[in-house]
């Protein structure tokens, strides 16, 4: 038998040729995984979504005729409450009225989730950069550098990190504004992105610290390393292709921890200022209408949820889709 | 091994004393003026011009420090005189705004945190790996799907919103438990459980999803390890394999994680005491942070830090003993 060794075996395992056995990459595999999670797909939709509702926010808002600012009085009735059940829900107004304001609450809450996305986003986006150089710095150079990293790290985890984002908000966005970010929601956005980073990036470099330590051993990276390659090669080549699904795995779990904490503080009165639209926004003024309004606590909260639970179901799902023992079980 | 223990608290001191440092500079360059606030709106510039020398923010930053320092080994006096008062160590600094020692506020508020952090605790870390179990053994079916959509939400939910819910669906919609209205449990023991039972199933619910995808994760990778191959060589019963191998092998990363959470708890759950209000470490805070209160800010820090590391070393301790190899390093 001449078996050549070649991407595609024409070969099975009786000899008989015909059935075609592709070989696959990794990468393909974990697709392959993937597609077959039609939750994870379906998370993954919900995020596509989100993202598109945010984005064209304005547009969506003109087509339909509502505005997240305008004052409706007419939909409210003398007690200032929306007219009408379920929270004052019409042909109008898709899912009703703010009590006591009459703005639209479809409206609000899609300019909502710009600013709960924008946060989330930047916030992931600037902690994982962070994260991910100072891991691999640390996790390559090992000895007196990791040792560095590695107590800046400690001392870093010591702080109560909740209690000081919340007493360090004023202060610090008056700085900001100071230094010339704009003063009101963009200083406090800043904040809030600046804040998470400085607490969250030691979560993501503890982990490609550990994943980098362990790969500059291995034989491919020595191979590189022997036939010449310099150091940006090995990083950027040889390791980071291969931190990228630790990492994601983190990202899809922090994020929605992000939008959480943004809607905390808002809740708090420390985030977004009336009257823009923001998630905590919505959800710390819906609290105060419980009773009379009950409809209005729900869609902000419900909102969160699901857009919350489609990144943890996709976190869940890619981690799966990488793990190559993943279709092994034995108990 | 000795040598080692000492080592990791020689090194827990030394970064606390840093944390310490990078706490009191923080505080001390924001904007808030401590001497300003020691008196009300009618307030004269001579007063607060005593009260500054009074409480030593006369002084340069350092020395400012060093006085902290050294207040909380051997104890601090402020002022001369009959207007004179002390607080004994460990003195955390003299809140002006609510007239009392720090240390005395911390361990005033600090039962009420305590008995919030622990009954949370066991609640959740039941529920988590419980429910943890349940997902990892039917694994890709409705159990599972329910548990990891427990988990899921849970995590992701705000804990002010849970809290709420959870307030006014029992005390106001059904009425089924009085408004929270804290009282020690050595006094009133029933209302200290009707006021606590909220705060804990809040806290335990948030948390408990982390510990439920933590065990499923655990229990599917301890699957498919050699030992349980071996176990099922050897023809022994599924319930003795998970039991004794599968489930003690998840244990053990939980367990450690477990220990720096509680810790960071003991800290002062901010928001569920704020909503619940329980007149715990949390809350205070807050009421800090709204009064610029900074020495209280500076000491309910220090102690959130102290069992951070504190943690941090029993943890890397018992590491120590489970696993030989961790203490040469």
């Amino acid at each position: 038998m001449s078996a050549t060794f070649t991407d595609t075996a024409t070969l099975a395992s009786d000899g008989t040729v015909g059935v075609v056995i592709e070989g696959k990459s990794p990468r393909q595999l974990a697709w392959m995984r993937f597609r077959r999670d039609k939750f994870a797909l379906a998370a993954a939709g919900v995020i596509l979504f989100y993202i598109f509702a945010a984005a064209f926010a304005p547009v969506i808002c003109a087509v339909l005729g509502i505005s997240p600012y305008e004052l409706d009085g007419d939909a409210l009735n003398d007690f200032g409450l929306p007219k009408g059940a379920f929270g004052g829900i019409s042909s109008e107004h898709w899912l009703g009225v703010e009590p006591g304001t009459g703005r639209d609450i479809l409206a609000r809450l899609l300019y909502g989730a710009r600013v709960s996305l924008l946060v989330g986003f930047l916030g992931t986006l600037l902690t994982t950069t962070i994260g991910v150089m100072i891991g691999i710095f640390a996790g390559y150079r090992r000895g007196k550098v990791d040792a560095v990293v590695g107590r800046f790290m400690d001392l870093t985890l010591a702080f109560p990190s909740f209690l000081l984002i919340i007493a360090l908000t004023r202060p610090f966005t008056q700085r900001l504004e100071s230094l010339g970010v704009p003063e009101g929601n963009p200083a406090r956005l800043t904040y809030i992105v600046l804040v998470l980073a400085t607490f969250g990036w030691v979560y993501v470099a503890r982990v490609v610290r550990g994943q980098t330590l362990s790969l500059r051993e291995r034989e491919f990276v020595e191979a590189a390393r022997a036939s010449g390659a310099g150091t940006g090669h090995i990083v950027f080549k040889q390791l980071l292709p291969n931190l990228w699904a630790p990492v994601i795995v983190i990202v899809s779990l922090s994020l929605p921890g992000y939008v959480a904490t943004e809607s905390t503080l808002s809740f708090l009165g420390l985030g977004m200022l009336p009257p823009a639209a923001s998630w905590g926004v919505m959800l710390g003024d819906s609290v105060k209408y419980y009773r009379a309004d009950p409809t209005y606590l729900f869609i902000p909260g419900v909102a969160l949820i699901v857009l919350v639970l489609a990144f943890n179901i996709l976190g869940d799902a890619v981690r799966d889709a990488l793990d190559p023992k993943a279709d092994r079980q034995t108990l | 091994m000795l040598l080692f223990v000492t080592r990791r608290i020689l090194f827990a001191l030394a970064l606390l004393l840093a944390v310490s440092f990078f706490t009191y500079m923080l505080f001390a360059m924001l904007p808030a003026d401590p001497a300003a606030l020691t008196c009300g709106k009618n307030c004269k510039p001579e007063i607060i011009e005593a009260n500054r020398v009074r409480l030593g923010y006369d002084k340069p930053l350092l020395e400012q420090y060093w006085l902290f320092i050294k207040g909380f080994f051997v104890g601090r006096d402020y002022g001369v005189g009959a207007a004179a008062f002390s607080c004994p160590a460990p003195s955390l600094g003299y809140s002006f705004s609510q007239h009392e020692c720090v240390t005395t506020l911390i361990a005033r508020t600090f039962p009420v945190t305590f008995y919030l952090s622990l009954g949370a605790f066991i609640l959740w870390m039941t529920l988590g790996i419980g429910l943890g179990t349940i997902a990892a053994l039917k694994r890709g079916r409705w159990q599972d799907r329910a548990a990891t959509t427990f988990s899921a939400v849970g995590v992701s939910l705000p804990t002010f919103y849970i809290g709420l819910l959870v307030l006014f669906s029992f005390c106001i919609w059904l009425r089924i438990l009085p408004f929270p209205s804290y009282e020690s449990p050595f006094e009133d023991p029933l209302s200290f459980l009707t006021t606590m039972i909220l705060p804990w199933t809040t806290l335990a619910v948030l948390s408990a999803a982390g510990y439920t995808r933590l065990t499923r994760n655990g229990m599917l990778e301890a699957m498919n390890e050699d030992f349980v191959r071996l176990g099922i060589a050897k023809g022994l019963r599924r319930r003795t394999i998970i039991r004794k191998y599968v489930l003690r092998s998840a244990l053990v990363p939980i367990v450690t994680i477990a220990g720096l959470d509680f810790a960071a708890l003991l800290g002062g759950a901010i928001i569920t005491e704020s909503v619940f209000s329980l007149p715990g470490m949390g809350r205070m805070s807050i009421r800090a942070v709204v009064e610029s209160d900074l020495p209280v800010l500076v000491g309910t820090t220090m102690t959130a830090a102290v069992f951070i590391v504190l943690a941090n070393v029993v943890v890397d301790v018992l590491y120590g003993v489970l696993d030989p190899r961790v203490r040469s390093k």
